[in-house]
Order: structure tokens, then sequence, then C-alpha cells
């Protein structure tokens, strides 16, 4: 790792200004961004500490809630909240990594760093989630801008993300047998007006995207079955050793019944599957 | 280069590194406590698993500075030096929960977390809880079952 200069900012003016100076770089709990500088894919000459001026409240209000962007994974899994209203939610930051991991990791870092296979994007892009920054409000759809990149101006800071309240949603997604992150990940969501909306994470190579022609089939009746004969384009879709565009798109429809299935169930939540059996069904801790 | 000041295993450290030090850099080369391992460096096979604040944390995706004012507790702190050992390692011992011991260190304190979060959990739940260590010689049953012991110890001492 090349050395840097390192701040601990002691508000957000102060990380705003820091920031946006040449060559600097956030850190809010590093669990991205340090694997990245360990492997020279980001070479930052300054780092700025921001978990200490970062938002992490949780709130319920006008039929969304809203997460302070440095909440971390295991504080959203654990809310009463989170776990009562939007328990896709709760369930999708309790099973992200691991443990020690999710005691460091934080909503904004997450959505940040726009990973292909993050967990987020895809309930951002389905729940209708929207973006604050310290400089405005911006849709999901409009933050997010490839993989690894957001709408976000030098200096700006992700500061909390409000989530619509749906009626219903699940999250469902399948491990990568050696590194455990999303091979697929579908998160689904009937709106509290009655639009569904499915969004696929890990699928593209260029990122997480709602399935515009499940939608469809959704609008008509929100059951698995009625996706049983929509299929998942190829063009697109990630290749790797583990599963390539034919198998990833079929991963893609099937996951994607399960979470309709799961979201109608009787404990909605997230589901997550590796190769043999169902790892973990539920709400996570 | 920048000065950092912790509690680890509840005695005050002050030092310099650079900005770039790692936590388990900082406590195995600068503090000299090797028990914390580094077995990958990519935050994934938890030999370097400490607690930063109460929570268990991987100490190679951490920088030393971010531990600035933070209390660290390392396997060297988990009983204090000629004390009895913390329930969780008699645990380890009397279940036979390691054989070349590398993961070990990571583990209990894993363990040790597990169950100050969850109290007495099931074998699946730790299972699931264990994803973030990994363990090459035992095939992790008896890891599981010296944390099902431990936990419970850990409780009866509670009470």
């Amino acid at each position: 790792m090349r050395d840097f200069d390192y701040h601990w900012a002691s508000s957000l003016d102060e990380a705003r200004r820091l920031g946006a100076e040449e060559g600097a770089a956030f850190l809010a709990g590093g669990q991205t961004l340090l694997r990245d500088l360990k492997h020279h894919r980001r070479t930052p000459t300054s780092l700025v500490k921001i978990s200490g001026v970062l938002p992490r409240e949780i709130d319920l209000r006008d039929g969304g809630i809203t997460i302070g962007a440095g909440a971390t994974h295991a504080e959203i899994a654990v809310s009463e909240v989170v776990r009562e209203r939007l328990p896709a939610l709760a369930g999708l930051a309790g099973h992200i990594g691991d443990p020690a991991v999710r005691h460091r990791a934080t909503l904004g870092g997450a959505v940040v760093a726009h990973e292909v296979a993050g967990d987020y994007p895809p309930a951002c892009l389905a729940l209708g989630a929207t973006v604050h920054t310290t400089d405005r409000d911006l849709a999901a759809a409009e933050f997010f801008a490839g993989p690894g990149r957001t709408a976000l101006e030098p200096g700006e800071i992700v500061t909390a993300v409000t989530f619509p309240v749906p009626a219903k949603a699940a999250y469902v997604k399948f491990l990568n047998p050696a590194a455990r992150y999303a091979m697929a990940g579908v998160f689904v969501a009937l709106a509290a007006d009655g639009r569904p909306r499915l969004a696929v994470a890990a699928a593209r190579a260029d990122g997480a995207f709602r399935w515009r022609e499940a939608e469809a089939a959704l609008a008509a009746t929100f059951v698995g079955d009625a996706l049983r004969e929509v299929r998942m384009p190829l063009d697109g879709l990630a290749e790797d050793l583990f599963a390539d565009a034919a198998y990833r798109g079929r991963l893609a429809e099937v996951l994607a019944r399960r979470a309709v299935s799961l979201a109608n169930g009787a404990a909605p939540g997230v589901a997550v599957f590796s190769h043999g059996s169902p790892l973990r069904v539920g709400v996570a801790r | 280069m920048p000065d950092v000041s912790m509690t680890v295993n509840g005695r005050a450290v002050r030092g310099t590194v650079e900005g770039r030090t790692l936590l388990v850099e900082y406590l195995r080369e600068h503090l000299h406590l090797t028990g914390t391992h580094v077995g990958c460096d990519t935050t994934q096979c938890g030999a370097c698993v400490v607690h930063v604040d109460g929570l268990a944390v991987k100490s190679c995706t951490m920088l030393a500075l971010e531990c600035k004012g933070s209390a660290v507790t390392t396997i060297e702190g988990l009983a204090p030096h000629g004390a009895p050992l913390h329930p969780m390692q008699v645990a380890f011992g009397e279940h036979h929960a390691l054989q070349c011991g590398y993961c070990t260190s990571g583990m209990v304190m894993m363990a040790v977390d597990i169950a100050r979060r969850l109290g007495e959990a099931d074998e699946a739940t730790i299972r699931d809880e264990l994803k973030g260590n990994i363990c090459r010689c035992t095939g992790y049953h008896n890891i599981v079952k010296a944390i099902v012991a431990g936990a419970t110890a850990m409780a009866a001492e509670r009470e």
C-alpha cells in the first residue's frame, strides 16, 4: 500500500474541504477502500476519515426509513424499525460479508463503492431509494453511474439514504462458492402504491439494473409464476470462471421467482443460497 | 509521521506510525503482540480478528490511526497475564478445537464476540457467524462444539 496523509475530519464542512483537494479520498468503514488501496486499484495521496461526522441514526418518517450513512451493516441488521418495517433490508445488511466486516462497513461506504456484486444497489433501485448528500438529494437511479462510479462530485459526501417502506419486499442471492459475495442477487419490492420493482445485482458487468420485462409481468400479478416465461437477455451479462452468461441469466430468472414468492410469504426477508442448499432464510439476527 | 494513541489490553499506548500502517502491523510489529496473526491480508480468513471498542473486527482491514482513542483487545488481553484462561479459551482446549493453531486466536476472538452478541446460539447460527474465519485443519466441528460450550460457560459466569 502506498503511504498517504491521514486527516480525521472534525466536521462535515472540514471533510468537504479536505475531500475536494486533488488526490483525496474519503474513508468511512474502509472495508472496500482498504482492499483497493492494498491492490493499488486506488492510490489517493490523502485519506479523510469521516466516520466521526457522518449521521448514523435510523428514523421512520413519512412512509420511509432514513438511515444515516455512517450506520454500519451490523447496526442496520439489528435495528428494530428496519426489522419490523423492511425486513428484507435488515436481512440484506445482516448477510453482507461476515460479522467482523459488518461491524466496520457502513451504508454510505457501500453505496459509494457501488460494487457490481454489492447488495445495497439493487435494494436502492427496487425500493426507489433517495440518496442524500451534503449538496443534494438524488434518486438511486441517478446516483449510481456504472460500476464503481456514482454521480458524486469531488468533496461531496453521502449523508443518508431514505428507503420508502414497501407493501412487500424480499432479497434473494446466490453466493460465489469461493469469495461468498453474490454471483447473482435479486431484490423485489411491491411499492406502497402497488407498483412492482425488481432489480438484479452481480449479473451484468455494468452493475445492478432494474429488469423491466420482469416488472411488467409482475404488474399483472405479483406472484413468482408470473415470471415463468420471462427470459433474462444474455447480452451484457458478466462471465467468469464460476458462471458463464447463460448460467448467470438462468440463475437470475430462478432467483427472481423465489424472491417474489418470498416477498409473498409469511416471513418475508432474505434468502441466501449457495451450491447445494439454502444457508439462511429469514431476517438476520 | 502521525501520532497514534489507544488502549491495548487495558494499557495506554502511544507512538508514531505511517498513515498506511494497518492495525495488525501496529499490534505485531510495534507492540510485539504476535498472538494476532495474518493469514490472508484480504479480509477473508479472520486470523487477525481483535476487538475494537468491544466489537470483533479484522485488524488487517483497519488502519492503526483509525483506532485513535479506542480500546483494543487482542488474544493476549482476553485473560490477564497469570490469571486463569478465559472460558472460551478453556473450551477450545477441552474440545480440541485447534490443530496447527494458526487460526485459533482469531477464532477465539470471534467466538467471544458471537457469545456476547447472541448468547447461547445454536450450531447452525455459529457456523453462519464463522463465515469470515477460515480453518484449514479441523473441519470446524470441534470449533463449533467449543463455541457452544464456551458460550454456555460465559452465560453461567454472567449469572
